[in-house]
């Protein structure tokens, strides 16, 4: 099964579930908090996503490690093998 | 009575490596790397290989690499070069069919990625994996050069393949990676995509093959960054990289 299937089946589950409950499809006869409180859920859920996802990237971007220390290390490394090479014999 | 030189490290498995450095208009940048891999392997006391696949630079990059088989021997540094245009994955089944070790390790030969290769080494040896990933997101590692922009794009990039693909690893587009030789050879037969989305592929069809992933945290330094900004085009080919990988597997 693919991911967009994966994803496809469970939006068609979720989907199925809140429009029974909200629109009351199989007449259940559910009390009608339940049907005020399900109603707004898609949104509410989204919304809630694009705030974990903002703040996890967010996050991410300021926690992401800056390599001082590699980039540094890189340039003397450089300057080491372009005198050994030179002393080698390798011509550029 | 004979004496028994024993050598420092000692070498019970055999194994050897094929360090597989695809190169295009490298010229500059392929000895130093040869010589930092040379070193550093040197050091280890692993057996290794270089494998030098260009593609047909015009800047001379292959003329280099010979100079470098003089100095360092044939059997350190083999050049195997692609006869014409390439895809991602053909300069590497054209560098796995030249390689005599049993773990390739696939890196940048542009110098970003830092030369800590004995990290993946010991990494598999921990877990027997079957292919280890150098992660820029997870750990110690990280990158140098990057803007806030660039970094936003990175990080968000990645958010969006992870929720699409859940792939059971940190960091997709890296190209820095440890594969058992047999285990490069089957992924690689399967993977269509090119360049950054090729790496991405590579991952996602591991893990449906069921083979084990290790993570090793690496530092990647952006030389080139300055030159060419990560621009619309790259990241629409991105998407739509991401998404086909997302429908089709």
């Amino acid at each position: 099964m693919t991911k967009l299937l994966e994803w496809v089946g469970g939006v068609l589950v979720l989907g199925a579930a809140w429009a029974l409950v909200t629109f009351d499809l199989l007449d259940l006869s559910l009390p009608q908090t339940y049907k005020e409180v399900a109603w707004p859920m898609p949104l509410y859920l989204l919304v809630t996503f694009g705030c974990y996802s903002l703040a996890t990237v967010g996050y991410r971007v300021a926690t992401f490690n800056d390599c001082e220390e590699a980039a540094k290390e890189l340039q003397e490394q450089i300057k080491e093998a372009k005198e050994d090479l030179r002393k080698k014999g390798l011509k550029i | 009575m004979a004496s028994r030189k024993t050598s420092q490290r000692s070498q019970p498995d055999g194994d050897k490596y094929s360090v597989l450095l695809p190169t295009y208009n490298e010229r500059e940048n392929l000895p130093l790397i040869v010589w930092l891999l040379v070193k550093y392997f040197g050091e280890s006391g692993y057996k290794y290989e270089i494998i030098v696949i260009d593609d047909g630079s015009p800047d001379g990059t292959l003329e280099v690499a010979e100079q470098l088989q003089q100095i360092y021997g044939e059997d350190k540094i083999v050049s195997s070069p692609l006869v014409s245009g390439l895809a991602q994955g053909t300069a590497y089944i054209h560098g796995i069919k030249h390689a005599t070790g049993n773990f390739i390790i696939i890196m940048d030969a542009d110098l970003s990625h830092h030369v800590m290769f004995v990290l993946f080494v010991r990494k598999q040896k921990e877990g027997n994996y079957d292919l280890v990933s150098g992660t820029r997101y997870r750990g110690n590692g990280g990158v140098y050069g990057w803007d806030l922009r660039r970094k936003i794009i990175s990080r968000g990039a990645n958010f969006v393949t992870q929720v699409l693909l859940r792939p059971g690893a940190s960091d997709l587009t890296g190209s820095f990676r440890l594969y058992k030789k047999e285990v490069l050879e089957s992924l690689v037969e399967q993977c269509v995509s090119k360049g950054y989305v090729f790496q991405m592929e590579m991952i996602v069809r591991a893990r449906q093959l069921n083979f084990t992933i290790g993570e090793v945290p690496i530092s990647f330094v952006d030389r080139v960054y300055g030159e060419s900004k990560l621009g619309g085009n790259e990241i629409v080919s991105f998407l739509k990289g991401l998404l086909t990988l997302f429908a089709t597997t």
